[in-house]
């Protein structure tokens, strides 16, 4: 009964969804507010019917309602709780329903608590989220329905994939569809900008929060993915140049020069076109990757068994989408009027520079990942593009681009003095130098492209906090001025610092990691030691344990310093019962310096297993760094401007705010 | 000395324009040297691959074929059920790789006519099948659509 309910609802949604793509829209263009205001009502009873969509499948989840298909496919009696309801976005039908809901709740959201929208904007903007929500409702229902029902009930399911059973994968893709999603809001802000004509300063201050909030999710929820492939998967990596990976990288790559070109469209009306062009790409990109990962054409450590029916369906609403909006972008867009002027070195010149920098690093990106489709297409021979590729192309742009940001937020507006900017920097280079210099004579030389980028982590970090000093003006002023003036700092300007400061974090984790990782591979026997990065690690013995839904083969791993026991470690192998597939459990011991990452392998003819030991310098650096570049968007989000209702007053004192 | 309208646009187009010719140069000569092609065991029979190539070979596990040698040293064949060829492997394998199941390798063959790989990758799912395995087993006319769809 629950079942039918959720598909009942869902059908529902769609007939609400379509109603909504057309009659606000209807209503904006005959300037009727009563057509307008439809919208309102619409978006939150959608919202609320994928509400309870979503809550019968999870229902069905929770009590192991084995009648329903889709839980049979996926759940287990024996499964933990978590694991129960996790696996209601843990396959193809239910993670379609999750994004739906995402966008729906957006939606409403807008809806809700968008009152300080022009009418006309807010009903154009719910018609075209509204359309986005009948394309994949539609497809949910017509290829992807989670509440078929099985007659007769089996009495046990199938068991959820036991990669997936893990507390971040728990919660990864909710973090990553927050991302994907997100930016269907620009999308829709974008296209009602282009129907109505108008784009404004106070339509970038909508659509910056929005893209805020996608792009922080995104960014955690791709670091998410990647440390759980870091630890789950046993091979000691965290990012593959993987297909899928790829593709969510293309959309966060995008979306970052979409959140700094409405910068520019805010503060000095200008950019606007280009602006709206990275809006429409954002959220294509997403669609595609949602496309890419759905179809599973492409070959992809991450690709899950799919259905090429579903693929076809959503490559047509991508060529809807994504074409329809270029075309509506070709019509309207040249009569979008230009704004403000600047100079080239200025901080728009800045920001122009960045978004070329983004844009052509996910060109390659893009083309690194289509490459192999096209080539096949055309003559057939099966090529795979992987690290080297990137390597080559995407982190070379990324080091010249990386090596900019420090003097972006040092140029004024309109026009900047470069060497001004150089001169406050003069601190930022310094530490860089000295942090090279550290580098050469800890590791005793060591490739120069990795000293190098050390001192790049260094010039991101310390230039990003320097633009603060200098702000609040410290050593400069008496502290108790520099303390009023660090109060009155708006909090974007902090995000700022702590985003860009959480990019240096970064490049010091991936640096040290990809040049100066040791990994030892060795047959052990128990009580056999092994030395690595200035540590013994002594292997034990296995012993096994039973878990509620698996067994585990654990291997006993003690690390010691010379005499002193540092840690003991349990990695495992795991075997499921349902369908005995087996994981591996990494253990890891994280100090601040690094990683102790210890794999147990197959067990040999005699009493030694493979063992494999890792010493990940810097390691944990790279998610700490995601993770301050996802506060610092969060501290930004709190800026009073975007606060709820704030953009009403916020437009009558726009021309102040443009001053400042 | 200001700019006028035109030349600033200009000035950022032609930014544009080196950027984009920056990175199609580093494209085409990636593409040079990095890419890797993909055989399944007949492609090697048939194009007549030379020893010393680097590719990615691909195709089912064969059953009762892996032999695990001398520490980590493990030999397994590749079958695309017509041609078959020998596979050595020094490392740990990933946890989904078993007899009869598709398998993705990338080394170098050797000059006896064995694939040295120093790479055997790991899928997320038993039944997924990398569409290159997939594609390969329908060329013999072998491809059996698996057990999920036959449950719809």
């Amino acid at each position: 009964m629950i079942a039918e309910i959720g598909h009942f609802a869902l059908v529902l949604a769609f007939a609400l969804a379509c109603f909504q793509a057309a009659v606000p829209l209807l209503g904006a263009q005959r300037a009727d507010p009563v057509l307008m205001q439809t919208a309102v009502p619409a978006a939150q009873a959608q919202f609320i019917f994928v509400l309870v969509s979503f809550l019968a499948l999870m229902a069905a989840y929770v009590t192991s309602d084995f009648s329903v298909q889709n839980v049979w496919q996926n759940s287990h009696t024996l499964k933990p709780l978590i694991y129960k309801i996790s696996g209601v976005w843990g396959n193809h039908e239910g993670s379609m329903v999750l994004w739906i809901l995402i966008l729906t709740f957006f939606g409403a959201c807008v809806a809700t608590f968008g009152s300080g929208l022009p009418n006309g904007l807010r009903a154009r903007v719910l018609s075209v989220q509204a359309m986005i929500g009948v394309a994949f409702l539609l497809f949910i229902i017509l290829t992807s329905n989670p509440f078929i029902r099985l007659d007769p009930a089996p009495f046990e399911g199938r068991g959820l994939n036991p990669v997936l059973q893990d507390p971040a994968l728990a919660i990864h893709p909710p973090l990553l569809y927050i991302g994907y999603v997100g930016f269907s809001m620009a999308f829709s802000f974008a296209i009602a900008a282009l129907i109505e004509g108008k784009v404004d300063p106070a339509w970038a201050r909508w659509v910056r929060p929005w893209t805020l909030a996608a792009w922080m999710f995104l960014t955690v929820g791709i670091a998410m993915g990647s440390w759980w492939a870091y630890y789950e998967l046993g091979w000691g990596g965290w990012w593959f140049w993987d297909p899928v990976e790829n593709s969510s990288l293309m959309p966060w790559i995008i979306g970052t020069a979409l959140l700094h070109s409405a910068i520019v469209v805010e503060k000095r009306d200008a950019l606007k076109t280009w602006t709206i062009l990275l809006a429409i790409l954002a959220f294509s990109l997403s669609l595609i990757g949602t496309f890419l990962v759905r179809s599973g054409v492409l070959t992809s450590v991450h690709a899950f068994a799919v259905d090429p029916k579903r693929g076809v369906f959503i490559l047509g609403i991508l060529c809807i989408f994504i074409g329809g909006a270029l075309a509506l972008y070709a019509w309207r867009a040249p009569k979008l009027k230009g704004g403000g002027l600047f100079a080239p070195i200025s901080r728009e010149g800045g920001l122009v520079l960045n978004n070329l920098f983004l844009t052509t690093a996910c060109a390659t990106v893009f083309v690194g990942t289509l490459y192999p489709l096209v080539l096949e297409g055309i003559t057939g021979a099966k090529i795979s593009v992987g690290a080297p590729f990137f390597n080559a192309t995407f982190v070379p742009l990324f080091i010249v681009l990386l090596l900019l940001v420090p003097l972006g937020p040092f140029l004024p507006w309109k026009r900047a003095d470069i060497f001004a900017a150089c001169q406050r920097l003069m601190f930022a280079a310094v530490c860089a130098l000295i942090a090279m210099a550290a580098t050469y004579a800890w590791t005793k030389g060591g490739p120069v492209l990795a000293i190098f980028s050390i001192g790049l982590g260094f010039w991101l970090i310390v230039g990003a906090l320097s633009e603060l000093a200098f702000r609040i003006k410290m050593f400069k002023e008496p502290w108790g001025a520099v303390w009023r003036r660090a109060c009155h700092l708006p909090r974007s300007a902090y995000g700022m610092t702590l985003a860009h400061a959480g990019v240096g974090v970064m490049v010091l984790g991936i640096v040290a990691v990809s040049a100066w990782r040791i990994e030892k591979v060795e047959l052990m026997k128990p009580s056999d030691r092994l030395e690595i990065a200035g540590m013994q690690i002594e292997f034990i013995g296995v012993k096994p344990r039973q878990g509620p839904n698996y067994r585990d083969d654990v291997g006993i791993f003690k690390a010691w310093n010379g005499k002193q026991l540092i840690s003991t470690m349990e990695a495992a192998k795991r075997t499921f019962t349902a369908n005995r597939q087996q994981t591996t459990e990494a253990a890891i011991h994280t100090f601040w310096t690094g990683d102790l990452y210890v794999v147990l392998g197959d067990k040999q003819k005699d009493t030694s297993y493979a063992v494999r030991i890792y010493y990940n310098p810097l390691a944990p650096f790279i998610w700490f760094g995601a993770l301050i570049m996802f506060i610092g968007g969060l501290v930004s989000l709190s800026d009073r401007r975007y606060r709820v209702g704030a953009p009403r007053k916020a437009k009558a004192k726009i021309g102040k705010a443009a001053k400042a | 000395m200001a700019m006028t309208r035109k030349q600033r646009r200009l000035s950022v187009i032609a930014l544009a324009a080196g950027m984009l010719t920056l990175a199609t140069i580093l494209v085409l000569v990636a593409f040079e040297d990095t890419i890797v092609f993909f055989h399944s065991p007949s492609d090697v029979v048939e194009k007549k691959i030379t020893p010393g190539t680097r590719f990615r070979l691909g195709g089912l596990v064969d059953k009762g074929s892996v032999v695990r040698g001398q520490g980590k040293q493990v030999a397994f064949t590749v079958t695309d059920l017509k041609s078959k060829l020998k596979v050595t492997y020094d490392g740990v394998l990933p946890d989904l790789f078993r007899e009869g199941q598709g398998v993705v390798a990338e080394g170098v063959l050797g000059a006896t006519g064995i694939f040295a790989a120093d790479t055997v990758l790991a899928k997320h799912d038993e039944t997924y099948m990398p569409p290159e395995v997939a594609a390969a087993l329908k060329k013999q006319g072998m491809w059996k659509p698996d057990a999920k769809q036959k449950s719809k």
